[in-house]
């Protein structure tokens, strides 16, 4: 493939706009390690170029299965037997004194979970029956039954959990990471973002934005029915080398003009279109899942022409086996109030484990048995927890959880991760953590930590200060460390 | 306070006999450290201050934070307790400790002395007050130095004072080529024309510029551009909403915002209007359109929604949506709870929510209806439309009169038909059933007269299966009656707990095991709701059968005939599966199967289940009321006037053909009284707690005491020149579309947690000036583009790129790209297929297959592809799908208008690059543009290569442009010079399907298409520099 070097300032303004921006200012030796591994004069100058790590790194991609809407964990992850027990009772005063919720009013009652939990595997983790796949790699993974977040609704609760800010205008962890990391893909995007379920995620294109790092580095959402890419054909009478001459050109005039006006977003423009050109050889390939032995696709569940979790993360690890850093999958429908029929525990619940257990099991144990487990960390949750009391809005008769930030389960795998931990304890109803509680800031410190990178460190200066995906907060959860 | 507290308080005081309360050395200390950090002279959180008795009696925005002499029912008491809804104060940090809560409660009832801050303090700060809630007092104009910086007018002198703080310059003015595609596209979303072009930059007036600019802003285009902005504000889209998301008929109102716009309406109008025209004084037809802004909320139509909380939601919207555009606040937030960081309570989202709650409004039945709750839809016919359908509408009454009349021969085929009927009944054979099972766990048991009748678990989803023995020889048909049953809740006879059922699926099959599936060949219900049919069964998209439990005259009993394709010959066993998907309602409670050998089995669905028994009251018996039911019966469905009824339906047909447009809009209901709404616990719906009246929020200028209490009052107070709110938040707006960034960064919220100003003074200056102007919007939109500070260029300086990457501080021009409409209009420009007729019904340009495509479309709703010059219409006349936008529109940052959108992110994607490069609508452009090089141009190459570049950029390439330009021409047109199919490819439009190739291959004109598809990709295209 052929790429127009240009050696004019024009590069040296976007090369060193691009240096100044990836946070290296500070950094001489990080700054030294780059030239040194990239050897800047043929290197790929365009921001998603690989860029060397702050220590050596455990994992190289991640994949996140976010469950939008919030799984109600207190039914899969963190049985509490009590809540049997005492199933129906005013909850106890202490717990929710002075607390506040988006629907429960009067006094709520404890919901023991109406699903049956079991130990499984050589750790003993205890899974729910809705989740009869997961139970296959429990030993594989660790399970974290003690996060807690600060927002209590659907769109800024997920814009917290992905950008470790509640309001909109953050860089979303895919951007940090890749702005941090570059992305071995080179015909790809290096952060790429899928959706299915019932509908998009509340929090929208906010959840994958660049926010104020360089606009490359937000996530690239790929369609999930019909074409994953729409116009990647050239029009009728362009062939590749033709289509190849005309961007040759098109890259040559926006450098001369990158070079007259200096705007660094030409960079970006130009990097883009040249991603673009690899995109259409790349993403048919990506995207031809006819090619996979059916005995994959059945292992997913894959339904070949159908939207579905399933497909999204047969395509996650054929994306992060093409060098894609940091991919997204968004499951949304879990929002499970008991409000009315169709949003309660019986129904709902069940079909959306239906929709994504087998699914994100196969992933894990493909994963494995290609040997990419040990350097993609997987990540599954949603953006907070459930009750453990029900709902009951409006007197209404289905079972339901309201939104809950003070506990909820998330499980992670791989990329340096312990296997078959359940790490943190929430108290005897799962009201609050009560030992090892974990924050949204500690869970982006540790990823950053495993990718190579040091939360503190991956800065970028905005308004006037220094800013980073852990805010202010971040601890690294050691314990779950290899 | 009730006399119980009181008593409390004093046993409180009177059992305690320890001294009182210290201020001083108890209450002080505790108040400095958990209260004032955030209700002190600083913060003002709530607009509570605690740092003196007056203002702390004087309270928040929840009321009187105490109350001397009655600690418990003291708010603050509460607060700090965690009491009520709210959360426990202080929010961070550990509670109150029960001493502490103890002391405080006790120095309240002793009468809250509080030592010598008794009045209320003098304000520390000038005004502790957050900025944007103060009113606009114009600032002083800065004073320079005089240096050889031009300057026009006030506002260079506000940046230019911010600049010298900051250490920099301005940049030099733009080149004219620059400058005037520039203000085109900010002023009328289209790109200057070369000879445009070619007239300014050879004007050597020194009035040149603003003879352009006010050329522009006369400019019908003017409007759209616009326009444009704010439908996203106003939501408009075509569709909709929700699952279903079917098309609605509201692009006059579009028309009202173009014309509005270009009118130069004033934005005190241009906000009346379009919140309460109804409530102007005998309002035209254009006020009455423009209150469709509050329309374009969505409209649910899945089923099973419950109509009064939907409207609900819609009213919500409203609100959040009000606040927002005018007052730049998020209000929103403030529906479940008190606002976190602004002083909005809880009940002023409701006080506020009650403008809009007096609506006019019908609850159209229960469920499935195409619009749940019902708002006014204006007819807008042409006077020959109008003619037409009054025409028709004679003809319809006179058919009407005839099926209604009575006569001898009517009742004498009423008799037939009756008899018929009971006949017909007797043909049908009950289906005891041998065996009936539920998947989903329910009890079935099997009742003497054949009927099944469910119990115990009621999963949302079921399905039942029956097996029967059948004795009739030849089976034509099968018959599924719904039974109600006391057991059923509201007696069913479905198990949803209003009654009613939602049967998705139908299917018998004959035999035992290995079983042949019957086919039907059509179906139909003695009742349904709406589209909700048992012929839907039949079908690919089954929406199932429902039927309308709440209708006054139910006796919940109804039936199903299910026809078969080929009769059933010789009997034998049936398996019958009944089932329910699990969507919104529930299974059947309690139904009974029979099949028939008659060979017209619908005929008995001509008299419903539930009247049926009426055919067996002798006529003689009958009440009048029975009487009159039958001849309706048999007037509306039987065969006798079939031929009137056909009639009607061909003349409503023809109504509808008519084609008359239709608008959404606002009435308010008629009455005296001042519109009211409930505060709902948790902001939810079914949580009505106290009824509330209209108001606007506590913590801003109050209504003027004449001003209605209404929509129109709440219009009138938004642009009152004492409202401290619209004027700063719509010119912010302004100037963030002309500088891609506001005054206030966040343009969509000017609340406590926004980011300060970056130009306070001139943010206000502006302010002050667009009311001065009288909300003149064109002048003022004039003042800013004559500035100097708008016609900077816009090269980013190196040092600029170092000190001021964002371009916060305005030394230089504006520079980012184009938003995803102008993109397209601007290739539509250049290449000469822009249609530029202003208005009118949206239009489908071409689109890649499949986009409409989604998750439960309907198959009568296709992407119809218009010809013509619909095809090349300015994109904002692009029909808006919200489950399916436009393609284009989502890959460049413009939402799918679910709801308000205040600010569009601006990304830089590879999927954009490919939009650009390989839609067929840009590829359709780059061929035309080519036409335009060849004939446009004379015959040299450079010069038509040149011509191409000005086209889109406006100015004259350099010689270095042009020689990459030309190197890709000359050889693209050498090596299609021997590869003429390439050349016939390039030059067949890719939007029209089955398109002829030209007749002649013109390798030229092939290259040259090439050239303008690298045209149209360049940076500089996309961009506004």
């Amino acid at each position: 493939m052929s790429r127009p070097v240009h050696p004019t300032t024009a590069d040296t303004i976007a090369r060193r706009n691009f240096l100044c921006q990836a946070g290296f200012g500070l950094g001489a030796p990080a700054l030294a390690s780059v030239f040194a591994r990239n050897g800047w004069a043929a290197a790929r100058t365009d921001p998603m170029a690989p860029k060397a790590s702050h220590h050596a790194p455990k994992a190289r991609n991640v994949i996140f299965l976010f469950m939008a809407g919030a799984p109600s964990t207190p039914d899969l992850l963190d049985p509490k037997p009590l809540c049997r027990q005492r199933d129906g009772e005013p909850v106890p005063p202490s717990f929710t004194k002075g607390e506040r919720f988006a629907f429960i009013k009067g006094t709520p009652r404890l919901l023991g979970s109406p699903y049956t939990f079991k130990r499984y595997g050589q750790s003993g983790a205890e899974v729910s029956e809705l989740l009869p796949h997961f139970t296959r790699i429990v030993d594989d993974v660790a399970i974290v039954r003690s996060l807690h977040t600060t927002q209590f609704n659907h769109a800024p609760a997920q814009i917290f959990m992905n950008t470790g800010h509640q309001i909109v205008g953050r860089p979303s962890a895919g951007a940090w990471c890749t702005y941090g990391l570059g992305s071995e893909a080179e015909n790809l995007p290096g952060f790429v973002v899928m959706t299915s379920g019932t509908s998009a995620p509340d929090g929208g294109k906010s959840l994958w934005s660049s926010g104020y790092l360089p606009t490359a580095y937000q996530g690239v959402e790929l369609r999930t029915k019909g074409e994953p890419v729409l116009f990647l054909a050239d029009p009728k009478g362009i062939d590749r080398s033709t289509r190849r001459a005309t961007l040759d050109a098109l890259s040559a005039l926006n450098h001369q003009h990158l070079e007259a006006v200096g705007d660094p977003e030409i960079a970006t423009r130009i990097a883009a279109t040249e991603l673009a050109f690899r995109m259409q050889t790349s993403v048919p390939e990506l995207a031809d899942l006819s090619r996979e032995p059916q005995s994959v696709l059945d292992a997913y569940g894959v339904q070949l022409g159908e939207r579905s979790f399933a497909k999204n993360c047969l395509m996650a690890r054929r994306l992060v086996e093409r060098g894609v850093r940091f991919v997204q999958l968004y499951h949304r429908g879990w929002d499970h109030h008991g409000s009315a029929a169709g949003d309660d525990l019986l129904t709902a619940l069940p079909a959306r484990c239906k929709e994504t257990d087998q699914a994100a099991a196969a992933l894990i144990l493909d994963l494995k048995q290609r040997g990419l487990l040990d350097s993609t960390l997987v990540v599954w949750g949603g953006e907070f927890g459930r009750t453990p009391m029900n709902e009951g809005r409006g007197g209404s008769p289905f079972l339901g959880r309201d939104h809950h930030p003070r506990a909820f389960t998330m499980w992670m795998a791989g990329g340096g991760i312990k296997r078959g931990l359940t790490y943190g304890q929430t108290d005897e109803i799962g009201y609050a953590p009560v030992q090892d509680a974990v924050e949204v800031h500690d869970l982006h410190a540790t990823m950053l930590h495993l990718l190579g990178l040091d939360h503190l460190r991956l800065t970028v200066r905005f308004s006037g200060r220094d800013f980073r995906l852990t805010d202010t907060k971040g601890k690294i959860i050691t314990p779950l460390l290899v | 306070m009730t006399s119980i507290a009181i008593l409390a308080s004093w046993l409180s005081v009177a059992l305690t006999p320890a001294a009182p309360v210290d201020f001083q050395q108890h209450v002080a200390p505790l108040l400095a450290e958990r209260c004032l950090p955030c209700h002190g002279p600083e913060k003002r959180k709530g607009a509570l201050r605690l740092d003196a008795k007056a203002t702390a009696l004087e309270g928040g925005a929840t009321g009187p934070a105490l109350v001397p002499g009655h600690g418990e029912d003291s708010l603050l008491i509460q607060r700090i307790k965690g009491l009520g809804d709210e959360d426990r104060m202080p929010p961070e940090g550990p509670p109150l400790t029960p001493a502490q809560i103890q002391s405080l409660t006790r120095w309240i009832d002793e009468g809250a002395n509080w030592g010598a801050q008794e009045a209320a303090p003098a304000p520390t700060t000038a005004d502790a007050t957050h900025w944007a809630y103060r009113a606009v007092a114009r600032p002083p104009v800065p004073k320079l130095p005089p240096s050889g910086v031009p300057i026009h007018g006030d506002i260079d002198r506000f940046v230019l004072a911010r600049l010298r703080e900051q250490g920099l310059t301005m940049s030099a003015p733009a080149p004219r080529e620059t400058l005037l595609r520039r203000v085109s596209l900010d002023l009328t979303g289209l790109p200057p024309t070369l000879a445009e072009v070619d007239a300014f930059v050879s004007d050597k007036r020194p009035d040149a510029f603003a003879r352009q600019v006010d050329r522009l802003l006369a400019s019908l285009h003017f409007g759209e551009r616009w326009a444009r902005w704010w439908l996203d504000l106003a939501r408009y889209a075509d569709s909709h909403g929700y699952e279903k998301d079917r098309p609605r008929v509201m692009w006059k109102y579009r028309d009202w915002v173009i014309d509005a716009f270009n009118q130069n309406m004033s934005w005190k109008q241009f906000t009346i209007e379009q919140l309460a025209g109804d409530m102007l004084p005998s309002p035209t037809i254009s006020q009455r359109i423009a209150t469709g802004f509050h329309r374009n909320t969505l409209i649910n139509q899945e089923g099973g929604v419950d109509p009064e909380e939907a409207y609900f939601e819609v009213l919500v919207d409203r609100v959040g949506t009000t606040a927002s555009v005018w007052l730049g606040s998020t209000l929103a937030c403030a529906q479940c709870h008190n606002h976190k960081f602004d002083p909005f309570s809880q009940k002023d989202f409701y006080t506020f929510m009650a403008f809009f709650s007096n609506n006019d409004t019908a609850l159209r039945g229960s469920l499935f209806n195409d619009l749940h709750m019902g708002e006014p839809i204006l007819t807008l016919p042409t006077p020959a439309q109008s003619t037409a359908r009054e025409k028709l509408a004679q003809e319809m009454a006179e058919v009407q009169r005839h099926i209604d009349s009575d006569s001898a021969e009517r009742r004498a085929a009423q008799r037939l038909w009756e008899q018929k009927q009971r006949e017909a009944e007797l043909q049908w054979q009950v289906l005891p059933p041998q065996k009936a099972t539920s998947q989903g766990g329910a009890k079935l048991a099997v009742l003497s007269d054949g009927s099944v009748l469910a119990s115990g678990p009621a999963p949302a989803g079921d399905t039942y299966d029956v097996v029967v023995h059948a004795t009739l020889p030849n089976i034509t048909a099968l018959r599924l009656e719904v039974l109600p049953d006391k057991s059923l809740p509201k007696g069913g006879p479905g198990r949803a707990p209003d009654g009613g059922f939602l049967l998705t699926g139908f299917a018998a099959s004959r035999g035992n095991e290995a079983s042949t599936p019957l086919m039907f060949s059509t179906a139909a219900a003695d009742e349904q709701i709406g589209g909700f049919g048992p012929a839907t069964l039949l079908r690919k998209n089954v929406e199932g059968w429902a039927i309308d439990v709440a209708a006054a005259a139910s006796s919940g009993r109804r039936q199903a005939v299910f026809v078969l394709r080929e009769p059933m010959q010789g009997g034998g066993t049936l398996r019958v599966r009944l089932s329910h998907m699990p969507r919104a309602l529930r299974a059947i409670g309690k139904f009974r199967l029979s099949a028939t050998s008659g060979a017209d089995p619908l005929f008995i669905t001509q008299v419903p289940r539930r009247d049926r028994e009426l055919l067996q009251v002798p006529e003689s018996r009958r009440s009048t009321a029975q009487q009159d039911r039958l001849a309706t019966l048999h007037r509306n469905n039987s065969s006798h006037f079939a031929p009137e009824r056909a009639r009607l339906r061909g003349l409503q047909k023809q109504v509808d053909e008519l084609g008359i447009v239709t608008a959404m809009v606002l009435q308010e209901r008629p009455g005296f009284e001042r519109p009211s709404a409930f505060v709902r616990a948790r902001g939810g719906f079914a949580s009505p707690t106290e009824k509330v009246f209209a108001n606007v929020p506590k913590s801003l200028p109050p209504l003027p005491p004449d001003a209605p209490a209404n929509r129109l009052g709440l219009a009138r107070w938004l642009v009152s020149d004492s409202n401290p709110l619209t004027a700063r938040v719509t010119v912010n707006r302004f100037w963030e579309q002309l500088f891609g960034r506001g005054l206030v960064e966040t343009s969509e919220d000017l609340g406590t947690q926004s980011p300060p100003p970056s130009h306070p003074e001139l943010l206000d200056w502006l302010a002050s000036e667009y009311m001065r102007l009288g909300w003149n919007t064109k002048a003022l939109l004039r003042t800013i583009v004559l500035s100097a500070t708008y016609q900077q260029s816009s090269r980013v300086r190196p040092d600029l790129l170092a000190k001021d990457p964002t371009n916060r501080w305005f030394a230089r021009g504006p520079r980012f790209r184009l938003d995803a409409e102008t993109l397209r209009d601007l290739a539509l420009r250049s290449s000469g297929l822009l249609a530029t007729r202003v208005g009118g019904p949206s239009v489908y340009p071409w689109q890649p297959a499949g986009v409409w495509d989604v998750p439960y479309n309907e198959e009568s709703l296709v992407w119809k592809t218009s010809g013509g010059e619909d095809a090349h219409r300015r994109t904002l006349y692009t029909f808006l799908r919200r489950s399916a936008p436009y393609p284009l529109l989502i890959n460049f940052d413009a939402t799918s208008r679910e709801t308000c959108t205040l600010k569009r992110p601006r990304t830089n994607t590879p999927l954009q690059a490919l939009n650009i490069l390989n839609d067929a609508v840009f590829f359709e452009a780059a061929q035309s543009m080519a036409a335009r090089m060849q004939e446009g141009a004379g015959t040299k190459p450079a010069a038509r290569l040149s011509y191409g570049f000005r086209l889109v950029t406006g100015r004259h390439p350099t010689s270095a442009e042009l020689q990459t330009l030309n190197a890709l021409f000359a050889s693209q047109r050498e090596r299609l010079r021997k590869d003429p199919s390439a050349v016939k490819a390039l030059l067949t439009n890719p939007t029209v399907e089955d398109a002829k190739p030209p007749g002649v291959a013109d390798p030229e004109r092939a290259a040259l298409t090439l050239v303008a598809n690298v045209l149209l990709n360049l940076d500089e295209a996309v961009t506004k520099e």
